[in-house]
C-alpha cells in the first residue's frame, strides 16, 4: 500500500518535473527530522517548520517578520463588546490539497476548523488519542480550557468561539502552529479506513505548499499548491535536507546542494558574511536571557541589592565571549522586535563600583551567593556555564562570592520553581505567540510564583497593569500599559537582563524574498530564486 | 557442530535477558524526566503532569512497567516513542538498513585494506613500509572520529569538490527504496547516474567508519603473522622449497588469521559505536544518531528498544563469527 503511493508520487514527480523543464527547487539544509506531521501534537520548532509553516495555515497569521496578526483563514472576524466573542469569516476557496493519497470534494468550511480545535480538547472526539501519547501540549500550556468555552460552527463559512472571561492574547493562540487548520473530510476517511495515524504521516493542508514524501532522518519533499488561495508559490519544489551538524551544513550551502541554511556556527559567521556568493541575513530572536533572583529571601528581597548586582555585571563581555557577537544586550525583559518594547529604557551602566557602594549603603557586606548554570545550550543562552563564571568574575570584583551549581536539565527546571530556592537563577524565554503578555504575565506575574515566575516575585503594581492589559482589545492601549509595566520592572530589577540572541540566515545570493520570522520559524512563502 | 551452534544459541538467552534489564534500568538511573523535558521552560501544571505520567503508563509501579515491557518484547512489540508516537520497531526498521550499508563498507574497507597490509608488513618488518604502514595505523585508531570526518568533507567535498559533502543520494533522484539498501534501491530504480551517486556517497562516510577497525585488524594482522612466520613448521615448509608466496598464503596465512577473525568480530560493536559519530557528521539516516537523540529527550522506549535490537544485533554477529571460528578452528569445536 504504502510501496503503492510512494511509486506513484515519485511518478508524479518525475512527470511534473519532466513537463516543466525549468521547474524551480529550492532546497533547504534543514537543522533537524521533524517529530511528525501533525503541528498540534508537538512543540519542536524544527516539528513546526516542515508542517505547519508549509503545509497548514491557520483562522490568523502572524504578518510575516512581525508579531502583528493579520487574516489567514479567516476574511475577518468580529469581538463582541464584552470580549467574550470571536466570530470568524472564512475564506469561500481555500482548496485543500489534492495528492496521491488524498482528493478533498470540497474548499474548507467551519467542519474543518471546528474539527481541528474539537480533537485537542474533546476526549470524545475519535482523534483525541489518535496516536499513543498524544499530549497535545500547546493546547494545554497555553490554557486554552481555561480559555475557551466552546467553539460552535455558525454555518459553512462561519465560526463563532466564545471565552470563560476576556482574555486579549486569544487572537495570537490562533496564530500559532498548534491551531493549523486540517480536513475533517480526510481524517474522516482515514478514520473509515482504520487508519487515523496517516494523519500525522501523510498531511493535507490548505497551506502552500503540499506534501510530496519524507524519508526519515534524511528528506522531506514537498511541491507547490497549485491551487492556493494566495496563488502559487514561484518555487515548484522545495525540498528540506536533514542536515544535523552546523559545519557540515555549511559544507553543504558553500557547495550550493542547498540554497538556504538555518542556525551557523557562531565562529563562522564572519566568514559567510565575507563569501561573495551567499546573503546573510540578521535579525533578533523573540526571546531573552535572564539572572532571577529569589526576591523573596534575603538579601535579593531588597530591590537596591539586585540593583546593584545588575550594575556589577559586564554584559557586553558576555556578548562578546557567551553569544560570540550573535547576541545583544537586554535591558527589557522583552525582546526588541516585540510590540511595546519600551525603548526609553535605560540599562543599568556597568560600574563596580559604584556597584559597591550601593551595597554597602545597603549593609550587605561578605555576601555570598549560588549562581544556577543551565547544562543545556539555549539560543538565549548558548553557554551557561561560561556566563555564570563570567559573572562570578565581576561579582567578586564587588566582594560578592559565587558559587556556581547545575542540575540535569529537568531537575534544574523543577527545582528552580521553589519559592525557598537559595540563589540566582540563569534562565530564558522564547516567545510561544508574539504577545507581552506571553513574557510578562508568564514570567513575572503573581499566578507564577512557585512556577515560571524564578524570581519569586509578585509586585501587585506591575501584576495589575499585566492583568488589564489582558483584557483590552486595541493593541495601543495594551502596549501603553505592558510599557508602564517595563518601567516598573527596571525600577524593581527582580531579574538582571542579559541578552537576546541575534539569529542569522546564510542564504544563496540569487534566492529573494526571504523574510526571518521574528518567532522563529522558517517560511518559504514568497521566496524565489533569481535566474 | 550442530550442537555447537545450539550451545552458543544457548549463552545468548540469558545474555538478551540481561540486556533487556539493563536498557530498562540504564535510562531509567539517568536523572530526568521525559515529561517534564517535554515541557521545558514553560513547565507543566501538577495535574497535567499526573495526566500524562497516567497516559504514558509511568505512574505504576516499576516492576509492573518492566513485566509489562518483557511480555511485549516476547510478542515483538518494543512500545511507541514517546517523542513521534511511532512503533520503535517500525523506526528502527526504517533506518537500520542505511547502517548495515555504511557498516558493512566500512568493514569491507578495513579487510581488505587491513589484511594485505598487515600482512606485507609482518614480511618486510622493520622496512620503511612497516613503519609507515604501523605508524599510520596508530594514528588511524588515536584519530577523533568527528574530526577526521569534518577534516575529510572540507578537503575532499569543500576544497576539491570530488565527493558530496553529506547524505546517502543526491537530491536529484527521488525513488521508491523498497530494500532500504541506497547500492540495491538506486539500481533497481533504473535512474541513469543514481548508483554512482550512492557510491560517492558512501565514499567518505565509509572511509572514516573504516579507519579505526582498519587500523585494529592491520595491527592485529600484522603481529599474527609474525608470531607463525616464527613457527617450526613455516621454517620447514619453506626447508622444503616452497615458493615464499606459497609458504605464506597457504601455511602461514590460515593460521594468522583465527586471532584476527575474533578481532573482525569485535569490531562489529565498535562500528556501532562509530556509527552514532559518523552518521551525525555525514547526516547519515541510520540508527545512530537516532539513539542519540533519543537519549536526550529521555524518550524511554526508543533507548531501551533501540539497546535491545543492537545488541540482538551484535549477539548474532558474534554468534556467526563463534561458527566461522568453529570452521576455521577445529580445536575450538570438540573442547
Amino acid at each position: 500500500m504504502r510501496l503503492t503511493t510512494r511509486l506513484l508520487a515519485a511518478t508524479a514527480l518525475t512527470l511534473a518535473l519532466g513537463t516543466a523543464a525549468s521547474a524551480k527547487t529550492l532546497v533547504y539544509c534543514s537543522e533537524g527530522s521533524p517529530e511528525g506531521f501533525d503541528p498540534a501534537l508537538y512543540t519542536a520548532g524544527t516539528t513546526f517548520d516542515a508542517s505547519s509553516k508549509t503545509i497548514y495555515n491557520r483562522l490568523v497569521e502572524f504578518e510575516l517578520g512581525t508579531t502583528n496578526i493579520k487574516p489567514g483563514l479567516a476574511e475577518s472576524w468580529e469581538v463582541s463588546d464584552d470580549g467574550l466573542e470571536y466570530t470568524f469569516n472564512l475564506r469561500p476557496d481555500a482548496q485543500f490539497h489534492t495528492t496521491d493519497f488524498f482528493t478533498p470534494s470540497r474548499p474548507l468550511t467551519a467542519d474543518d476548523v471546528v474539527f481541528s480545535f474539537d480533537r485537542q480538547n474533546n476526549a470524545e472526539n475519535p482523534y483525541n488519542e489518535y496516536v499513543t501519547g498524544a499530549a497535545w501540549e500547546y493546547w494545554n500550556s497555553m490554557s486554552m480550557p481555561d480559555i475557551l468555552k466552546s467553539i460552535e460552527k455558525v454555518d459553512d463559512q462561519t465560526v463563532k468561539f466564545t471565552l470563560n472571561e476576556p482574555y486579549a492574547p486569544f487572537l495570537a493562540n490562533l496564530a500559532m502552529d498548534f491551531a493549523s487548520i486540517a480536513s475533517k473530510e480526510y481524517a474522516d476517511q482515514l478514520a473509515e479506513a482504520g487508519n487515523e495515524a496517516q494523519l500525522n504521516q501523510q498531511p493535507i493542508g490548505t497551506g502552500p505548499f503540499q506534501f510530496v514524501a519524507y524519508q526519515p532522518d534524511a528528506v522531506i519533499r514537498y511541491r507547490a499548491h497549485p491551487d492556493y488561495w494566495n496563488g502559487k508559490e514561484a518555487i515548484d519544489d522545495l525540498v528540506f535536507a536533514i542536515t544535523t551538524d552546523a559545519s557540515v551544513r555549511q559544507q553543504r550551502l558553500l557547495a550550493n546542494e542547498c540554497q538556504v541554511m538555518p542556525y551557523p556556527n557562531p565562529a563562522d559567521i564572519e566568514s559567510l558574511k565575507g563569501n561573495e556568493n551567499l546573503t546573510v541575513m540578521e535579525q533578533e530572536g523573540l526571546n531573552v536571557g535572564y539572572l532571577a533572583y529569589n526576591t523573596q529571601i534575603a538579601p535579593f528581597d531588597n530591590a537596591q541589592v539586585r540593583k546593584a548586582l545588575n550594575m556589577a555585571i559586564n554584559k557586553q563581555a558576555i556578548i562578546d565571549v557567551v553569544f560570540q557577537g550573535s547576541g545583544e544586550i537586554a535591558k527589557n525583559p522583552i525582546p526588541p522586535t516585540m510590540w511595546s518594547y519600551r525603548e526609553e529604557t535605560e540599562d543599568d551602566a556597568y560600574d563596580p563600583e559604584a556597584a559597591q557602594q550601593m551595597l554597602e549603603e545597603a549593609g550587605v557586606t561578605d555576601l555570598s551567593m549560588e549562581v544556577w548554570a543551565m547544562p543545556v545550550q539555549r539560543p538565549y543562552n548558548p553557554n551557561a556555564r561560561r556566563m555564570a563564571e563570567l559573572i562570578q568574575a565581576d561579582f567578586s570584583k564587588i566582594g560578592v562570592d559565587v558559587e556556581i551549581v547545575s542540575y540535569e536539565w529537568g531537575e534544574y527546571l523543577e527545582r528552580s520553581k521553589a519559592e525557598d530556592r537559595e540563589g540566582a537563577v540563569l534562565l530564558g524565554w522564547t516567545g510561544d505567540n508574539g504577545d507581552p503578555d506571553n513574557f510578562l504575565a508568564v514570567l513575572l506575574g503573581c499566578d507564577a510564583v512557585g512556577n515560571a515566575n524564578r524570581a519569586q516575585w509578585c509586585n501587585e503594581e506591575f501584576d495589575a497593569k499585566v492583568t488589564e492589559a489582558k483584557r483590552l482589545d486595541t493593541q495601543e492601549e495594551r502596549a501603553a500599559l505592558y510599557k508602564e509595566a517595563q518601567a516598573i520592572f527596571k525600577e524593581e530589577a527582580p531579574w538582571a537582563t542579559i541578552a537576546h540572541s541575534v539569529t542569522f540566515m546564510p542564504m544563496q545570493k540569487n534566492v529573494t524574498g526571504y523574510v526571518q520570522d521574528p518567532l522563529g520559524g522558517h517560511w518559504f512563502t514568497g521566496v524565489d530564486i533569481a535566474e | 557442530m550442530l550442537r555447537f551452534i545450539l550451545s552458543r544459541i544457548g549463552v545468548l538467552v540469558p545474555t538478551f535477558v540481561g540486556v533487556a534489564i539493563v536498557a530498562f534500568a540504564f535510562i531509567r538511573l539517568l536523572p530526568g524526566d521525559p515529561i517534564i523535558l517535554m515541557s521545558g521552560e514553560r513547565g507543566i501544571s501538577e495535574e497535567r503532569y499526573a495526566q500524562l505520567q497516567a497516559m504514558l503508563g509511568y505512574d505504576r509501579p516499576l516492576p509492573v512497567q518492566f513485566w509489562d515491557y518483557l511480555t511485549g518484547l516476547l510478542q515483538g512489540d518494543f512500545g511507541n516513542s514517546i517523542v513521534t508516537n511511532r512503533p520503535v520497531l517500525e523506526e528502527f526498521m526504517t533506518l537500520f538498513p542505511a547502517t548495515i550499508e555504511l557498516s558493512l563498507v566500512a568493514i569491507t574497507l578495513a579487510v581488505l585494506i587491513g589484511i594485505p597490509a598487515g600482512i606485507l608488513a609482518a614480511i618486510k618488518r622493520g622496512s620503511w613500509f612497516d613503519q609507515v604502514t604501523m605508524g599510520a595505523a596508530l594514528t588511524g585508531y588515536s584519530m577523533p572520529i568527528f574530526w577526521w570526518g569534518l577534516l575529510l568533507i572540507i578537503f575532499f567535498s569543500g576544497y576539491l569538490q570530488w565527493t558530496p559533502v553529506s547524505g546517502r543520494m543526491s537530491l536529484m533522484f527521488y525513488f521508491d527504496q523498497p530494500t532500504g539498501f541506497m547500492l540495491i534501491d538506486s539500481l533497481l530504480s533504473g535512474q541513469e547516474g543514481a548508483f554512482k551517486s550512492a557510491v560517492s556517497h558512501l565514499i567518505l562516510p565509509g572511509v572514516v567508519l573504516a579507519t579505526i577497525p582498519l587500523a585494529v585488524i592491520a595491527r592485529q594482522t600484522r603481529s599474527a603473522m609474525l608470531e607463525v612466520l616464527g613457527e617450526d613448521y613455516v621454517r620447514t615448509a619453506r626447508a622444503k622449497g616452497l615458493s615464499a608466496f606459497r609458504v605464506v598464503s597457504v601455511h602461514a596465512l590460515r593460521n594468522a588469521l583465527i586471532p584476527v577473525v575474533t578481532t573482525i568480530g569485535l569490531q562489529i560493536g565498535v562500528l556501532m559505536a562509530g556509527a552514532i559519530l559518523t552518521e551525525t557528521i555525514f547526516s547519515w539516516p541510520g540508527i545512530g544518531k537516532w539513539m542519540v537523540d533519543s537519549v536526550y529527550r529521555r524518550d524511554y522506549p526508543v533507548v531501551q528498544g533501540g539497546l535491545i535490537l543492537i545488541a540482538l544485533v551484535v549477539m548474532i554477529v558474534n554468534l556467526i563469527v563463534d561458527v566461522l571460528y568453529g570452521l576455521i578452528n577445529p580445536r575450538v569445536r570438540t573442547r
